[in-house]
């Protein structure tokens, strides 16, 4: 008992700290303990399917890019359409790279962007290397802006390659670039008429960095140098490279929900989850009774659990992953129903209650082990966290998956220990009614 | 006790009387593909002031927009379904539409799918379904140590799965429904929704097998199903309130992906008693005769 106790308490107070992360205007950490830097928002996130917005899928065509560059280059298409989104101030962009065997693809989402148009150019051009110069020297100290500077003739079609490498003397990083032979000429020829100027580095109209010429570079090879760091200049060689790289892009897939219909979903979602939940709860009760209520109040532990989780991970919440939520709420009760039932049975046969109970418990783990097995199969299958590319991968797919997942094992932990502590605590037997029930 | 196994005739029956409409029209009719699969566009429109159809429907013809079929949801929202189209022509498409209108439209959904992503998903859910029915069945025979376990298991699953598609064969037929990545989602969930209660039952069967290893294989199914048949039909019971609640209340996006589990569920706990079980007693009827030979 003094166990059961413990472990009630426990509970207690877990369900506090958990209303706490489950309120309606979410908390968010920003805090230091013992010197660990923790932050972390708690708001629940949904898809763009609820909260509106555009969804694109890119394939790039490599039939025209080696092999070994085709990694990169997909690296870097993904690099430059994250700063057009970002430049373009769309909140919680969500760009992701997706490679198998011959497929290359970037997934992007937009939430709140309605107006395809207005997506599709923002991410389907290619990227614009360009280098300027200032078109008054007296400016020269300024900083460099497409206003007050100049193209010099050479962009990324006359770049070949640029890569990170690290400097002979400092041992700091820099990033190599090399031209090809027409570009190399050119470079020549601007280099040489600037020395002492500053030549400035444009990607997409943005200025990247303004370098000042120290001598010539007559071969072709530059080194761009300044106090960057590692992850910096890795940056660095990746723009230049998408820069100079331009993988055609071409739109395979265009999903748009406009705001309306996302949030009437919402709606609609939790008002049918709450009117199942009541009717579940009263079932319950109705079944097993004082049993049923116990097993109620372990369903709300499970319901606490699994928004935490949701805001926790955090999963992002689709549709048909909130139709996933609401059905495991139906499948959260099973183990409670296994364990009544056996409960019910042993009780029958003329052992004492408590007894019978245990016995419930015990017996009934078997089944509800192997049964929510399959479940647990099916979910991670239709996840695909390998994410290979013979599985589903699509987001709607994945949004089910994910909280029936979690659904199945929370409600082990609900069904199992929270409904064992409560019934430890508070049941005190069949009322006489149930005792004379017979088969 | 009830002596369920004295009635397999009857779920023999039933099933057949489920399946062969489903079959029939799986066969003739086949089920209706959604854009997912088959490429091209959907707009979903939502109109304040009321336009009539055979003006859009000579909207749509004037632009010369491929195989568009309208689909008219509500009192107000309108669903096209188009071919290959292009981005522009959807542009246009909606600003003429615009113009008829006196409020602005709403745009609720715009989908463009390109054709291959379609076989893709086709591909991806045929493999997906496949290890899923592996892993299942390796995991049946496994916890069993019994391959008519495994077997039978699987054999009813694939009984739910014909209910399942036979049913969107019907309902594509006589209400339009498609097929689409929703619905691959809750038919693969309705597999293993299906293992689920076969395989409370088979444990409860095997618990009894060793405790009365001399007694007949049929009573012992017997007072197994008696058993569990509460439990089964509480437990079903549950689950399809919360469906119901999404399939009434969910609203229009959600509702043919919660009729899928529906049914799935139904059929789920129906065939782990009636033909899961009978299939693994028929079977070990069909040994015991071979051994006596």
């Amino acid at each position: 008992m003094k166990q059961t106790k413990k472990v009630f308490s426990i509970l207690v107070i877990l369900a506090i700290v958990l209303i706490f992360f489950d309120l309606p205007s979410p908390p968010s950490i920003d805090t230091k303990i013992f010197g660990i830097h923790i932050k972390k928002d708690f708001k629940t996130r949904l898809g763009l399917d609820l909260a509106g917005g555009t969804q694109l899928t890119l394939e790039a065509d490599m039939v025209t890019i080696p092999q070994a560059d085709r990694k990169d280059s997909l690296e870097s298409a993904k690099q430059v359409i994250e700063r057009r989104v970002n430049f373009f101030g769309v909140s919680e962009p969500v760009i992701q790279s997706v490679m198998s065997a011959d497929v290359y693809r970037i997934i992007v989402e937009l939430p709140g962007v309605t107006n395809t148009d207005e997506a599709i150019t923002l991410v389907g051009q290619t990227a614009q290397l360009e280098f300027r110069e200032f078109t008054q020297i007296a400016e020269s100290t300024a900083s460099a802006m497409i206003a007050n500077t100049k193209s010099v003739g050479i962009s990324g079609r006359d770049l070949k390659k640029a890569t990170l490498q690290f400097n002979t003397q400092t041992g700091e990083p820099e990033v190599s670039i090399q031209f090809t032979p027409d570009g190399a000429k050119k470079f020549a020829e601007v280099t040489k008429r600037l020395i002492g100027l500053p030549l400035a580095i444009f990607l997409d109209d943005i200025v990247v960095m303004a370098p000042r010429v120290s001598t010539e570079i007559a071969d072709g090879q530059g080194v761009i140098t300044g106090s960057f760091t590692v992850d910096e200049a890795k940056q660095l060689s990746i723009q230049l490279n998408a820069g100079a790289l331009p993988v055609p892009v071409k739109i395979i897939e265009k999903r748009t929900i406009g705001a309306t219909l996302g949030a009437d979903s919402v709606n609609k979602s939790i008002r049918a989850g709450v009117i199942g939940l009541g009717l579940v709860a009263a079932f319950m009760i109705v079944q097993y009774g004082w049993l049923g209520m116990l097993a109620d109040i372990a369903l709300l532990m499970y319901g606490l659990i699994t928004l935490f989780l949701y805001r926790f991970i955090p999963v992002t919440l689709t549709l048909p992953g909130i139709a996933g939520f609401i059905l495991s709420i139906g499948m959260a009760v099973d183990s409670n129903i296994l364990i009544f039932s056996r409960y019910k049975e042993e009780f029958r046969r003329g052992k004492p209650w408590q007894i019978a109970m245990e016995l419930g418990f015990g017996k009934a783990w078997e089944s509800i082990r192997d049964a929510n097995f399959t479940t647990i199969i099916t979910s991670i299958i239709l996840f695909n966290p390998g994410n290979w590319s013979f599985l589903p991968t699509s987001g709607l797919v994945r949004g089910f998956a994910a909280t029936l997942f979690l659904g199945v094992v929370t409600s082990l932990f609900t069904g199992i220990v929270v409904t064992r502590t409560l019934i430890r605590m508070f049941y005190h037997g069949p009322k006489a009614a149930f005792q004379g029930r017979q088969v | 006790m009830i002596r369920f196994m004295k009635y397999i005739w009857i779920y023999a029956l039933i099933s057949g009387l489920v399946l062969l409409p489903g079959i029939y029209s799986l066969i003739i009719y086949g089920v209706k593909p959604s854009v997912d699969f088959t490429g091209g566009s959907v707009v979903e429109v939502k109109i304040q002031t009321p336009i009539e159809k055979t003006t859009i429907e000579e909207m749509v013809k004037s632009q010369k927009i491929p195989s568009v079929s309208i689909q008219k949801q509500d009192n107000a929202t309108y669903l096209f379904r188009m071919g290959k189209v292009s981005e522009e022509q959807i542009t246009e498409f909606l600003k003429t539409l615009q113009t008829k209108s006196e409020k602005p439209i709403d745009i609720l959904r715009n989908d463009t799918i390109g054709p291959i992503l379609g076989s893709e998903l086709l591909f991806k859910s045929v493999i997906a379904s496949l290890f899923a029915v592996v892993a299942i069945l390796l995991y049946v025979a496994y916890a069993f140590k019994d391959i008519k376990s495994g077997v039978s298991a699987v054999l009813a699953l694939i009984h739910d799965v014909l209910v399942v598609f036979g049913s969107f064969s019907l309902f594509g037929y006589f209400f339009g429904v498609e097929v689409d990545t929703l619905f691959m989602t809750a038919f693969l969930t309705t597999m293993s929704f299906s293992v689920h209660d076969t395989i409370v039952i088979f444990d409860r069967i095997r618990e009894y097998r060793k405790r009365s290893p001399n007694a007949n294989f049929s009573e012992v199914i017997d007072v197994a199903l008696t058993e569990t048949m509460g439990r089964s039909l509480i437990n079903s019971f549950t689950i399809i309130f919360m469906l119901l609640a999404l399939v009434l209340m969910g609203g229009e996006t959600v509702r043919w992906f919660a009729v899928a589990l529906l049914i799935g569920t139904i059929t789920g706990t129906y065939s782990s008693p009636f033909v899961a079980t009978p299939i693994l007693l028929l079977w070990n009827r069909l040994e015991e005769k071979k051994k006596r030979r």
